[in-house]
């Protein structure tokens, strides 16, 4: 039983069709990257299977389990984990403390549990010396990083990294890139989103490529890079 | 520990004064101040918290005010079943204006919040049996010993409520709602994604503050001997009750209790003294003061000068 | 309650020209809320401003309509310094800017609805012209012309805003800066400065419907307290962005409130918009025409 199950995912804003049809499995364990050009509904299946978005048709399985129906708070609780692209901290509230925020709501741990917790994970992100200073005041890269020990904070089975790379530079890139195949030796399912390509074809086991709202390539980072479709996705129209 | 102590002390002042041979002016303006201490404290419950601001408090607080009148009418019913039965039919209202519109962005929470308000007005303006457009008058039952008169006994009794609501406030700000609830200020996907069950704590929060607010306007009719739908559904409480934790400070419960406590007694005193258009003016104009200069914000202030964080 | 098909085809023919005049006071709000996302709660109590300044131009003898055009300009240059103040102290920051920005036109409101007791007293004032007083016989109905006249007048408004935000370059920018900021600024345009001239639009249209408002019936300072509930109704309703779908949910508030005016009396009738605004927001957010 895969770990998750998209079955012909389907999404519509209007007269837009986001996604027609997606269908995807994911094994536990797995390193799995979601590549496409801009508006080929990368962000919209995160925001369907995370539960920020309802799909339309289709079939959502986590566990086996129909998720679908389910408010995204009750998702995450379930095991199901993202960061953001644009950043969202919880901005008048320390780094610590934005991370006692899943602590209780989803570990249900209490205080002085979480807080040790938290330090944990804070330090495997090398966030450690920053735990009490105010997310608002935090760099980029420290953002994205503070995404992830959010995320992590939520003990999650399944991490979505959504665009955690974008705009950083070489050896931040390498650093978020540790990271994740750091959480990933621990157990942790992950699909990855990213433009850089680089950064996909070194840390994914299989990559599906997205355009338009469907799948048009799906394999490992090797094939997908010389399959013709995906090229023509990203250079052509 | 401390803060039980405080609570405690603040009372036994309240009922002390009331003991006294203080003027009795000060205990009918009192009132009113506590009134809004209550008002703000529960209005910050959601607006400050929370990030949901509410424009209808009159609709909270005058449909505690008709519930009272209603069951004092109808059943000679004591002023704490009145209070009580306030609270409830508040609490009622904030879970139905709640479950409507806590789904949606944030305007149009506050944009309904106005339409209740109008609503509740029409309705009891339309309702004979609480006297219509005109209103009623009413009959003070007899005062309670030790109390020398009954405006006093409501002024403990206000008291009571205002270091309730304080009590209420505080809980939920240091509990594991208040940081839920800042989450969802702060980023509301976020907290979702984070397992905070948004929906249900928002509408914790406009119940407890509805409960609150309608609990405040009980012992309104028994104060003035009077009620009427106009100025029971007054958007003048929803300006003040916004303006208070605005100017006290949001983040903290102490915000509202210092801006009722101070914009309170300078309404007082600006509507005794000058007239009540210009009280509304002098509340308008520091609203949008401290909005744009001072937006964290006694409270805020305070603490910057102390030199914390 | 009296009911007959005559008087149910009055309300209706009168609702329609209500309903009209509804819609072009709502038409401002639909640019400064429905495309540009600014909670402007204090849009009815600029729309009074407009009605008072009518008056204080009418007063010198000029026809209330053309006094609404004359001060046009001058609300413009007033909507775009309030939007640049909003801009700067809310927008910019970001952070609290929900609970602020709300907050500050609540208390804008109250300002300026004070400070118009403060002019005017609590009496309401109305202006006079040919057209005010006197009604159209069409038949057995008698439609007052004044009615006719916001009539006429708010549907050349909602047409010609209508037009300019299809048509003109500057009102396309309007409607993209409103879909996509960020394409926007990729071409090289500035956001801010359209928003800017959209809300000055927005307000400067405000004026001529506080002149329309005035010259339907008499003005209080507190009128915009009501106004609260009609506009953000049809806005509302109609979907935000959606300025065809102003003119259809005016229409709708219009012969709604006109129905319940005749069954059931003017003491019912303030809550009709109010009570169609929470039916909207609890069933169907997006209106009839939302983006």
């Amino acid at each position: 039983m895969s770990l998750l199950a998209v079955r012909e995912v389907s999404k519509h804003f209007g007269g837009f069709t986001a996604l027609a049809g997606v269908s995807i499995e994911i094994a536990e364990g797995e390193r799995f990257g979601l590549i496409g050009p801009n508006g080929s509904g990368k962000t919209t299946l995160i925001n369907c299977i995370s539960g920020a978005l309802r799909n339309e048709s289709g079939q959502i399985l986590f566990r086996g389990r129909e998720i679908g129906g389910l408010p995204a708070y009750r998702r995450t609780r379930l095991g199901i984990a993202r960061s953001f692209q644009i950043p969202r901290p919880f901005h008048t509230m320390s780094v610590l403390e934005n991370l006692l925020v899943p602590s209780a709501y989803v570990a249900h741990l209490k205080e002085a549990e979480a807080e040790a917790e938290a330090m944990r994970i804070l330090a495997v992100m090398g966030l450690a010396d920053k735990a009490g200073a105010l997310a608002s005041r935090l760099s980029q890269v420290e953002l994205r990083k503070l995404e992830l020990a959010r995320a992590m904070a939520a003990r999650p089975r399944l991490l979505i990294s959504d665009e955690a790379m974008a705009g950083l530079a070489g050896a931040e890139v390498d650093e978020v890139l540790k990271i994740l195949f750091a959480l990933n030796a621990q157990g942790i399912t992950i699909i990855m989103i990213e433009h850089i390509m680089q950064a996909v074809m070194r840390f994914s086991q299989r990559v599906v490529c997205l355009d338009a709202g469907r799948i048009i390539c799906e394999g490992t980072p090797a094939a997908i890079v010389q399959n013709p479709d995906v090229q023509r996705a990203y250079l052509g129209a | 520990m401390k803060f039980w102590i405080g609570i405690a002390v603040v009372f036994l002042a309240a009922l002390g004064t009331a003991l006294s041979g203080a003027n009795e002016y000060f205990f009918y303006a009192g009132y009113v101040v506590l009134t809004f201490v209550v008002l703000a404290t529960a209005w910050n419950i959601l607006g400050g918290y929370a990030g949901y601001v509410n424009f209808g408090t009159g609709a909270f607080f005058g449909l505690g005010s008709y519930s009272a009148v209603v069951l004092f009418k109808a059943l000679s019913a004591p002023l704490a079943l009145q209070i009580v039965a306030a609270a409830a039919v508040g609490a009622a209202l904030g879970f139905g204006v709640g479950i409507m519109t806590l789904r949606l962005r944030g305007i149009f929470f506050a944009i309904a919040t106005v339409a209740i308000l109008f609503i509740m007005e029409t309705l009891m303006v339309n309702w004979r049996y609480v006297g219509g457009a005109t209103g009623l008058q009413l009959l003070r039952p007899e005062v309670i010993a030790p109390f020398p008169s009954y405006t006093r006994m409501l002024f403990v009794v206000m008291a009571f409520l205002a270091l309730l609501a304080i009590a209420i406030a505080r809980y939920v700000q240091i509990s594991w709602i208040g940081r839920g609830l800042r989450a969802i200020r702060d980023s509301e996907e976020a907290a979702e994604c984070s397992g905070v069950p948004t929906l249900r704590l928002k509408l914790f929060a406009c119940v407890v503050s509805g409960a609150l607010m309608g609990a405040a306007g009980a012992p309104m009719p028994m104060y003035l001997s009077f009620v009427e739908p106009a100025s029971s559904f007054s958007l003048n409480w929803g300006v003040s009750a916004l303006a208070m934790p605005m100017i006290g400070g949001t983040a903290h419960w102490i915000g509202p209790v210092v801006g009722a406590l101070l914009l309170g007694s300078i309404q007082q005193i600006v509507t005794v003294t000058i007239s009540n258009e210009i009280n509304v003016l002098v509340v308008g104009v520091l609203l949008v003061l401290f909005v744009v200069l001072a937006p964290d914000g006694i409270v805020g202030l305070f603490r910057k000068l102390v030199g914390r964080k | 309650m009296i009911f007959s098909f005559d008087l149910l085809f009055e309300a209706i023919l009168f609702g329609i020209l209500l309903g009209c005049f509804y819609a072009a006071v709502s038409i401002g709000l639909s640019v400064s809320f429905g495309l540009l996302d600014v909670p402007h709660v204090a849009h009815p109590a600029i729309m009074i401003l407009g009605s008072y300044c009518t008056y204080v131009v009418a007063a010198w003898g000029l026809d209330p309509i053309l006094s609404g055009v004359v001060l046009m300009p001058a609300f413009f240059v007033l909507g775009v310094l309030i939007y640049r103040f909003y801009y700067e102290t809310f927008e910019r920051r970001g952070s609290d800017a929900g609970v602020r920005g709300l907050a500050f036109f609540f208390g804008l409101a109250f300002i300026i609805e004070v400070g118009l007791i403060l002019g005017f007293g609590v009496d309401q004032r109305t202006v006079h012209a040919p057209y005010i007083g006197s009604s159209l016989a069409l038949g057995e109905y008698r439609i007052p012309y004044r009615m006719l006249v916001a009539f006429g007048v708010a549907l050349v408004l909602t047409f010609a805003l209508t037009l300019y935000l299809s048509k003109t370059f500057t009102g396309r920018a309007i409607k993209a800066v409103a879909q996509d900021e960020p394409a926007l600024r990729l071409m090289g345009a500035n956001p801010v400065r359209i928003k800017q001239w959209a809300f000055g639009i927005a307000t400067g249209v405000s004026a001529l419907a506080g002149a329309m408002l005035i010259i339907v019936g008499p003005v209080e300072p507190a009128l915009d307290r009501l106004y609260i509930g009609r506009t953000f109704c049809v806005v509302v309703l109609a979907g935000l962005g959606s300025m065809t779908g102003t003119l259809a949910a005016g229409l709708i508030l219009g012969v709604a409130e006109s129905i319940v005016l005749m069954m059931l009396g003017a003491s019912w009738a303030p809550a009709v918009a109010f009570g169609l605004l929470l039916v909207v927001l609890g069933i169907r957010p997006q209106g009839l025409f939302g983006r």
